[in-house]
Order: structure tokens, then C-alpha cells, then sequence
């Protein structure tokens, strides 16, 4: 018996079968409450999936809401069913050097257009399946093409160092809201709205217990523990035989692949997605859930996803508390300076974390393991 | 002889220093080698070549048959090239044990997949991993820090926990750059024995940089002497301490009689 009590896997299985039992009660809960419970559920995905680059393997990324982005846009582009509009072809033009120009831009709009014309078909022909199957198939698209995104952003940054990470993270997740918002093909800034209410208390908290599963079992093992020597010496983690721009890479992408799993749940939620929701902000959100959290600490950080969440949703009421002073509700209604002051008082108080060195999940692998005689 | 370890004509220039320069250097499969020289002399450099973290402005490297000026470091720790810092750097925040683990990374069969789907192929390797740890860590009587904070050990444990997370990589050359400094003369002698135990338990060749003399003439059976990126001299203890250059250039200040001394 102990011996399953200790398995990852057996836990996982039955937070699935517990997500699946408390999803058939979830009628009963008030709507608001429910939804505020769902965003806990996706806020662990996106935080616990960060904590992977940020926390384990030492690398400061501040893109998470693009890649959320990235997911949010895709999922809802397959359960809509929205077919993009294929590019239009440009004038053909007299002078030589521009016909060799335009001949040049022709090629490249046949190539998107074939790709978007897979697209499309492939978002019909998911059409014809069960709901709950479009819905599977539009997370995990929107899951992979972040993933895809990751690995396009990861592989020339991530040979910066610190700040410099940080910085070009940052940068690109704004580009990707900017381009999103100057696409009129996928709504452009006025986002995508009616989209189907899918994400159910179930799919919320199975995927938050799939993503912890898979980073404490990466982490909790002879692999994993590369990730972590990345973080604490990258020269001798080389030194060692450890190829650190491999598990950087594998870091970012998988961590863009749940921030993408993560968006299309959130959009499944709220039912209207915009490009201003996946701003800068948004990720610093997420990224002080990890710091708070204790960067390096899965449960620390689930935790943390639960407290600022609620603690997030709360200051609205405080705001609109009419017997509260004018200031006080004003820096209730102003989130970010509510978040600059709990990460003040943490850096003064426990810079390692509110759960920082909690390790429920982190003992050692090798210990299930009777020993060998 | 064979040789394991060549370097041809080095030259390494950082901006307008010339920290080595065209430094030929041979170390066979079984050799217990010193690298000495003043502070300064370009030791640590040579290091950084021979790893990896820096490629030779001109010159090659050849481990057996393989050149590997301006491989990866990962690539050549996989080839068999090993080593401790000057300034100790372990993994601060893993366990003795895992600093240990860490390091056999190089050598595992299942990875990414195994650690995540976790079939019983996974344990039995971390069962196989575990094993080789813990002996590796009882030979040199760390076993019993296993759970330990590696930044939580005393000086001269971490300096040999340091050695054997390079061993872990199953090297057959192993670089230790002043592996004495800032131990106490039993300490030395410890390590002294330490290497030579090494060498012979492991069957491996070392290279080791070193100021103190006394532990440099107790371990290697072939010295070269650096002084400001040159090679100025190269041969065994004896001739080494007789040769007039070696003299003024390094050992003069600090005659090998004084070192045996105050020892
Ligand atoms: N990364 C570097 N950039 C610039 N100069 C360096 C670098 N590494 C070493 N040096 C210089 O090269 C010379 C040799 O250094 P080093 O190899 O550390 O000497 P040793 O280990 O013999 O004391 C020194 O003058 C040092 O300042
Ligand atoms: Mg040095």
C-alpha cells in the first residue's frame, strides 16, 4: 500500500479522478466562485510551468504571456472554427526589380497561404468530432504551437545571461501581443469573443496536476538534476559533462508548451480573449507567484498560485468598499502596487520565499527504491 | 610511451595579454604530471583550453586521436577530460549526494522520457546510479554526508568532494587545480596520499596545478614550469629543482628545503 501512497504516478491518476469527482458538484458553487476557482486551477499551470525555467533551471524568462497568448489564440481559433482568410496575392508590377521583389513575395504568400489552408482544413475536419475531443485537440495545438514559439524565442536567447535574458524574453512576448493586435485576420485588438465555455473545474485542475507531475518527475531524477546544476553553477555543470543549452532548451519549451495549455484553458473560461490580456503585465503576475512561491519549490509555488489568485480577486471587493478611505481603495483597485509591495516586504523578510527549501515532492527518487543488497 | 593528453603550440591571447604562449605538452595514459609556476603564469588558462571554456587563439589539443581545441566542455567531459577549480565550485544548492549524481548525467541511458513515464527500466537505473554513488562516496569517506548540504561541508571536504563528482564522470584524465591551497599541512599530506591513491585505484592519468612544493614533489613524476605563458622548463622532480631558470624564475622566493621545513 505504501509503496503506491509513494508513486507520482498513482497521485497523479487520482488528482485526475478527484478533479473528475468535484467537477460533478461544481453546479452547486456559485458561478463567480467557480470561475475564481478556475482561474486558481490555470494559475498553477502557468506559475508551476514558469518555476521550471525561472526556479529550477536558473533562467529568468518574462515571456510567460506570450506564449500564453499564443495557446489562448489557437485553441479558440480551432473550437470556433474560424477560418483565417487566406492572403491575398500582390499586383504584378513592370519594372525588373520589382517583379524579381514580387515574384519573391509571391512565394512567400503561397507558402502561408498553403499553411493557412492546412490550418483550415485541419480546424474542419476537427469539426466533425466529439466536443470534448475538439477540445483536447485545441489545447494541445495551442500547447504545441507555443512550444513551437518557445523554441524559436529559446534558441538565440537563451545564450544571455541574467537581465539580458529577462530583457529579450520580455521583448518578444510584446511582440507577439503587438502582432496579434495588428492582425485583423485573428481579430486584431478587438480579440475574439463567443468563445465556447469548455474549461470545466475538471480540465482545470487535471492539467494543473498533469504539469506538476511532469516537472516534479523530471526534477525528481538523475536527469533532472541537470536542471538544477544549470541554475547553481552553468561552468561546472559543462565541466561535469552536463550540455546546459540542451536543458535550457528543454526548460523554455516545455514551459512555453503549459503557459500555451495554460491560455487555452483561460480562454475557455472567460469566453473572450484580447491581445491587452496577455500584456507585460500579466507576466510579471505569474512571475511573482514564483518568487513568492519560492523560486525552485513546486508545491511553494501551487500554493502561491492559490494565495494571490484569491488575494487578486478579493482587492476588487476592497475596492469597492464605500466605507474604506478614497486611498485605500484606490491602491486596492491598483493591483501591480499591492504586488511591488508584497515583493518588498518578501526580498526584506524571506528572500528565499514565502515556502522556499520545501521539498514535500523532492526527495529523492532512488529512495522507492529498496535498496539493492 | 603512448600519450593521452597533447598540446601543440598553444598560444592563448586575451585582448593584448598573452596569457600562454605556444605551449607544447604531452601527458601519457598513466601519469601523475605537475603544472607550477608564479601566480599569474597562465596554469588556470591551460586548464580552460584543455575543458573547453576557452578555445586557443592558435595551436591544437589531441586527446588519443581526437582534437578537441574549441569543443564544447560537455563534449570533452564526455570524452574523458575532468576536473576541480581553483575556486571550488559545487552545485550550492544540491546535497553531497546529488553533486555527486549530477555528474552522471553524462552517462545515462534513459533520459527526458524515462524520468517522466517513470517505467521500471527508470528505477532500476537510478537504483544502478544510486549504488555507484554511494560507493564512489564511501571510498572517500563522504558516505556518511550523503544528505548534507554541499556548502554546509568543512574546507577540506568539500576540496574532496570537488575530486569525486570529476571521478563520477569516469575520466581518464583528471585536471585539479590547487587542490592544497588553503589546507593545513595534515591536510596535505591527506591529499597526497589521496592522489596517489587515485592514480593507482582508478587507473587514471592527473594533472595538477600546485604552488606548495612539498605536495607537488610528493605526487608527480614529471613537472612543467610555466612563467608568464612560457614553458620554461620540463622534467622529473630532481632535475626540476636543480634547473637554474626554475630557480629564479619560481622557486627562488620559496626554496623546496623551506617548504620541508615550516611543513
Ligand atoms: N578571462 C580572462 N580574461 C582576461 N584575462 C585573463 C582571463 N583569464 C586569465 N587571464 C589572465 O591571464 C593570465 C594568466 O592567468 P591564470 O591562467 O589564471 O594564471 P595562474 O592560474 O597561473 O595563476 C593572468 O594575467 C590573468 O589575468
Ligand atoms: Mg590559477
Amino acid at each position: 500500500m505504501s509503496r503506491y501512497l509513494r508513486s507520482k504516478k498513482v497521485w497523479l491518476l487520482l488528482a485526475v479522478l478527484g478533479s473528475a469527482l468535484l467537477s460533478r458538484f461544481s453546479g452547486a458553487i456559485n458561478e463567480y466562485y467557480l470561475q475564481v476557482i478556475i482561474f486558481v486551477g490555470i494559475n498553477i499551470t502557468l506559475a508551476v510551468s514558469l518555476n521550471l525555467i525561472n526556479g529550477y533551471t536558473g533562467q529568468f524568462s518574462l515571456g510567460h504571456a506570450g506564449f500564453m497568448a499564443v495557446g489562448a489564440y489557437t485553441a479558440s481559433i480551432v473550437t470556433l472554427g474560424v477560418p483565417l482568410p487566406l492572403v491575398t496575392y500582390p499586383e504584378p508590377s513592370a519594372a525588373l526589380f520589382a517583379r524579381l521583389l514580387g515574384a519573391l513575395v509571391l512565394a512567400f504568400d503561397h507558402a502561408v497561404n498553403a499553411v493557412l489552408w492546412v490550418a483550415n482544413s485541419g480546424v474542419a475536419a476537427v469539426h466533425g468530432l466529439p466536443l470534448v475531443l475538439q477540445f483536447v485537440v485545441a489545447l494541445v495545438a495551442g500547447g504545441i504551437l507555443a512550444a513551437l514559439t518557445g523554441l524559436l524565442v529559446g534558441v538565440p536567447s537563451l545564450r544571455l545571461r541574467g537581465d539580458y535574458l529577462a530583457i529579450v524574453t520580455l521583448g518578444f512576448g510584446e511582440i507577439i501581443r503587438v502582432v496579434i493586435q495588428n492582425t485583423d485576420a485573428i481579430g486584431g485588438a478587438r480579440g475574439y469573443s463567443g468563445i465556447p465555455n469548455y474549461t470545466t473545474f475538471f480540465w482545470a485542475y487535471a492539467v494543473a496536476a498533469a504539469t506538476i507531475y511532469i516537472v516534479v518527475s523530471l526534477i525528481d531524477s538523475t536527469y533532472g538534476r541537470g536542471f538544477l546544476t544549470v541554475r547553481d553553477d552553468e561552468v561546472a555543470a559543462e565541466a561535469m559533462g552536463v550540455d546546459t543549452t540542451k536543458y535550457k532548451v528543454v526548460a523554455f519549451v516545455l514551459g512555453a508548451f503549459f503557459a500555451g495549455i495554460g491560455g487555452g484553458l483561460y480562454a475557455h473560461t472567460t469566453t473572450y480573449i484580447n491581445p491587452a490580456g496577455f500584456d507585460f503585465q500579466r507576466s510579471i503576475e505569474i512571475v511573482i507567484i514564483v518568487i513568492l512561491g519560492g523560486m525552485g519549490s513546486t508545491p511553494g509555488v501551487a500554493f502561491a498560485a492559490v494565495l494571490l489568485t484569491v488575494l487578486a480577486e478579493y482587492l476588487r471587493f476592497v475596492a469597492g468598499y464605500t466605507f474604506l478611505p478614497t486611498w485605500l481603495r484606490q491602491l486596492a483597485a491598483n493591483r501591480t502596487i499591492i504586488y511591488a509591495l508584497v515583493l518588498i516586504a518578501l526580498m526584506l523578510l524571506r528572500p528565499q520565499g514565502l515556502f522556499g527549501g520545501l521539498r514535500a515532492f523532492g526527495a529523492s527518487a532512488t529512495r522507492k527504491v529498496p535498496k539493492a543488497a | 610511451m603512448s600519450t593521452l593528453l597533447s598540446l601543440q603550440g598553444c598560444t592563448v591571447r586575451f585582448g593584448g595579454l598573452t596569457a600562454v604562449s605556444g605551449l607544447d605538452l604531452k601527458i601519457g595514459p598513466h601519469d601523475l604530471a605537475g603544472l607550477i609556476g608564479p601566480n599569474g603564469a597562465g596554469k588556470t588558462t591551460v586548464f580552460n583550453i584543455i575543458t573547453g571554456v576557452y578555445r586557443p587563439t592558435c595551436g591544437s589539443i589531441t586527446l588519443g586521436d581526437k582534437a578537441i581545441a574549441g569543443m564544447k566542455p560537455n563534449r570533452i567531459a564526455g570524452l574523458g577530460i575532468a576536473r576541480t577549480f581553483q575556486n571550488i565550485r559545487l552545485f550550492a544548492s544540491l546535497s553531497v549526494f546529488d553533486n555527486v549524481r549530477a555528474a552522471f548525467n553524462l552517462r545515462l541511458k534513459h533520459g527526458f522520457s524515462h524520468a517522466l513515464f517513470r517505467f521500471p527500466a527508470f528505477y532500476r537505473e537510478e537504483a544502478d546510479v544510486d549504488r555507484q554513488v554511494m560507493e564512489l562516496l564511501d571510498i572517500f569517506d563522504l558516505g556518511r554526508h550523503r544528505d548534507v548540504l554541499c556548502k554546509n561541508l568543512s574546507y577540506g571536504d568539500q576540496r574532496r568532494l570537488e575530486i569525486v563528482r570529476a571521478l563520477a564522470t569516469r575520466p581518464k584524465l583528471l585536471l585539479l587545480d590547487e587542490p592544497a591551497a588553503g589546507m593545513n599541512p595534515t591536510e596535505k599530506e591527506a591529499l597526497t596520499r589521496l592522489v596517489r591513491f587515485i592514480k593507482e585505484k582508478f587507473e587514471i592519468a592527473v594533472l595538477l596545478v600546485e604552488h606548495d612544493m612539498k605536495v607537488v614533489m610528493g605526487i608527480c613524476e614529471r613537472i612543467f614550469v610555466l612563467d608568464h605563458g612560457v614553458k620554461i622548463a620540463e622534467g622529473n622532480p630532481g632535475e626540476i629543482t636543480k634547473n637554474s631558470k626554475v630557480i629564479e624564475a619560481y622557486l627562488g622566493e620559496q626554496p623546496p628545503e623551506a617548504g620541508t621545513a615550516d611543513a
